[in-house]
């Protein structure tokens, strides 16, 4: 038993091992927020008028707003104007991001090369088509040509503002309008790029498409934005990544996702966050406040959101889907995996508003060390949404005794044809179990994975293969030897 | 190959070994019977390593070693195996990954090489026969939903492709219609050689008309109240543990 404890002790300090910081040199905008510095963004990017003049209605509104309490969460206050709101790679061409990999600076390469996101071409992840973004710019994306051929955009934030205005105009903050809650706001006052999608009417994406998230820079927010439509009978798979250095100081992420999933559309969306989550002090780590919303615009479209949450020291976020056109599906299958200090409140809102809407929920969340765990969730049917059907489905696993799984489901049924389900689990992991792999030959630690692993897999089995096999291998690095 | 010395053992504070003696050799097979709460199971669980049992007193060897010292999973890639009495239902985990990652676990204990899953494939489907399990089996959850005569049946095949050198079973036979009895027995049978030992440990003396042993001991008490050949579960079948165990709690 007592060596099983020092283990323990020893596994739960293993490394985070995306920590490293790239030396480079960035156009870092001094620390604050105030009119002059949206201004100066907006410039930066040689952004069209109706951009600029959206992220100052943005500003107006954040500065009226709250910084919401409500989430399961603790944090010291965090000074807005002690952030610096703007960093790129200084060797980065400004204007409108690269137009080749040869215009990348080779260190930044590197850096995605040690991350393991090949950004040439040729790598072996094949197949997967790739933006990068790295503190506030996108660096590079790759198959953007041969996405054209049939008629996709996928590409920088700000590539789309200058290249795409019109699409930008019409969608943008069509699902998570500037006033929505104040990161959102934030978000929108001061984003600095992201990815945009767009899949033509009856397109079929022909390849995963791939975000990968950097912060490097200290003291530097990351605001970036996502904005992804599907036109009428489209499909698109999209998966995102995130990673960043390790740094003392608390460092915030505050990002927008909106998905718009036009008649017969289906947007997949995969997250595998992997924010520093702080060391196991609890000191440092990210502080990820994200607003993501899918919009089931029309009949039969559908949004499914996939999420595997390992990082961040706190996590607030609540993808969600509002079931506007008939017939239409939405769908959150979410593994949260806190340690240590670790905080995450995290879950979704299903909002059915046309008739014959469905919507399924599967939460897992895995608590250890000292960590905190909630699920926050909402199922609303309006009173016109004719035979709404939810399923909700919350299983917490604890591997400590001084960590917490706390559930916290909404429901606001308005139409009495609709049927909605939630069943709810909270357990301690099964020594037995363990036991019972260890005397076949298993190892504790893979004992844990595998039991752990097999609790997840509703959620891991709707991830793309290729980035199932990451998410497993990224819950053994959060959990080595959490088991106490 | 196994020799248990005066092995006492408490759980929560209450011994229930007190004083156990054995010595098991290569290509023998023991039986060991005795009423419920002699403290069999838990000799069993002691000697797999099984966390929630306090040894006070005397040791236990396996192969010159010292069993007690080790980890469960090193026992299992020692060549030690169990199989339980409750076996654990690991839901979400598919069986035949389970029992492959167990394999390649003990085989990379061994300095072997690892077995793909096309190979591995093969020789379980092999083993699967002997023990009348259908495929179908392979790619369900570790004994989710299974009923309790494939979790028997399962423990029989995790043992077969596992070929522990000391397979200690803990009530295996409990709770099967004979004719999973039969393909139980069948599956110990074939394990049996020169080279291993085993360990039934049993209530009932039924198994012991398919499985031969070569000693019997009755566990009464937390100890070892008589020990015989096979004629002694027959005895035992016959009169009941009242004449064994009367003897032992005085």
């Amino acid at each position: 038993m007592a060596k099983r404890a020092s283990d323990v002790e020893k596994l739960v300090r293993s490394e985070y091992r995306h920590g490293f910081v790239t030396d480079i040199e960035a156009d870092t905008v001094p620390p604050g927020l105030n009119e002059d510095v949206i201004r100066l963004i907006s410039a930066k990017k040689a952004e069209p008028e109706f951009m600029r003049e959206w992220r100052l209605k943005a500003y107006r509104r954040w500065i009226t707003m709250q910084e919401p309490h409500w989430a399961h969460v603790q944090h010291s206050p965090i000074d807005y104007q002690a952030i610096s709101y703007y960093s790129a790679p200084k060797t980065q061409p400004q204007e409108d991001g690269p137009k080749s990999l040869k215009d990348v600076d080779p260190k930044l390469l590197e850096t995605y090369e040690k991350l393991g996101v090949p950004l040439h071409e040729r790598a072996k992840l094949a197949g997967v088509a790739v933006d990068a973004v790295f503190d506030s710019v996108s660096v590079a994306t790759t198959f953007r040509k041969k996405l054209a051929d049939v008629g996709i955009i996928f590409c920088s934030f700000s590539y789309a503002v200058q290249n795409h205005p019109q699409l930008v105009e019409q969608y943008l903050g069509s699902v998570v309008p500037y006033s929505d809650n104040f990161f959102a706001s934030l978000n929108s006052a001061v984003f600095s790029d992201g990815s945009f999608v767009f899949v033509p009417k009856g397109v079929r994406c022909p390849m995963e498409l791939s975000t990968y998230f950097r912060m490097n820079a200290a003291n530097t927010g990351q605001f970036e934005r996502t904005l992804i439509i599907a036109e009428e009978g489209a499909y698109v798979s999209y998966l995102e990544g995130c990673t960043a250095p390790m740094r003392d100081k608390n460092q915030l992420h505050a990002a927008v996702v909106e998905l718009i999933a036009l008649e017969g559309a289906h947007i997949k969306y995969s997250t595998v966050q992997n924010w520093y989550p702080g060391d196991a002090n609890g000191q440092g780590g990210i502080y990820n406040f994200v607003t993501k919303r899918g919009d089931c615009r029309g009949a039969n479209s559908h949004i499914a959101w996939t999420q595997v949450e390992t990082g961040s020291a706190i996590t607030w976020k609540y993808p969600s889907v509002l079931l506007r056109g008939d017939n239409s599906i939405g769908e959150f299958y979410s593994v949260a995996v806190t340690n240590n200090f670790q905080q995450a409140d995290t879950g979704t809102k299903m909002v059915h508003i046309g008739k014959n809407t469905r919507s399924t929920i599967v939460s897992k969340g895995i608590s250890a060390g000292r960590s905190q765990n909630s699920y926050r969730g909402l199922v609303k049917v309006v009173g016109a949404a004719e035979n709404a059907r939810n399923y909700t489905q919350c299983d917490a696993l604890l591997l400590s005794n001084q960590c917490g799984a706390h559930t916290f489901p909404y429901m606001e049924v308005k139409n009495p044809t609709a049927k909605v389900e939630h069943e709810a689990t909270t357990s301690k992991i099964d020594d037995d179990q363990l036991f019972y792999c260890r005397s076949r030959g298993i190892s504790a630690e893979d004992a844990v994975n595998m039991v752990v692993s097999g609790f997840c897999k509703d959620v891991f089995k709707e991830l793309p293969m290729e980035f199932a096999v990451e998410a497993q291998g990224l819950l053994a690095v959060s959990l080595e030897g959490a088991v106490g | 190959m196994l020799s248990i010395k005066n092995l006492h053992a408490n759980v929560a504070d209450k011994e229930i070994l007190k004083g156990i003696n054995l010595d098991v050799k290569a290509g023998e097979i023991h039986a060991v019977m005795g009423p419920n709460g002699s403290g069999k199971s838990t000799l069993a669980n002691i000697l797999a390593g099984r966390d929630g049992y306090t040894v006070t007193q005397g040791s236990v060897s396996y192969q010159g070693q010292d069993l007690l010292a080790m980890d469960p999973e090193t026992r299992a890639c020692a060549g030690v195996f169990l199989a339980l009495q409750y076996p654990v239902e690991i839901p979400g985990v598919n069986n035949v990954y389970f029992l492959k990652a167990a394999y390649n676990a003990i085989r990379k204990h061994r300095g072997e090489e690892q077995v793909d899953a096309v190979k591995f494939l093969g020789l379980v489907k092999d083993k699967m026969k002997l023990v009348d399990i259908d495929t179908a089996f392979l790619n369900r959850a570790v004994n989710e939903g299974f009923s309790g005569g494939e979790k028997k049946r399962n423990e029989i095949l995790q043992m077969l492709v596992l070929e522990p050198r000391l397979a200690l079973l803990d009530e295996t036979d409990s709770g099967l219609d004979i004719d999973a009895l039969k393909v139980v027995a069948k599956g110990i049978n074939a394990l049996r050689s020169p080279e291993r030992a085993m360990v039934l440990v049993t209530h009932y003396q039924r198994l012991l008309d398919y499985v031969v042993p070569d000693c019997v001991h009755v566990l009464a008490a937390g100890r070892i109240a008589k020990s015989g050949d096979k004629s002694l579960a027959a005895e035992l079948e016959q009169r009941g543990y009242d004449w064994v165990t009367a003897g032992a709690s005085a």
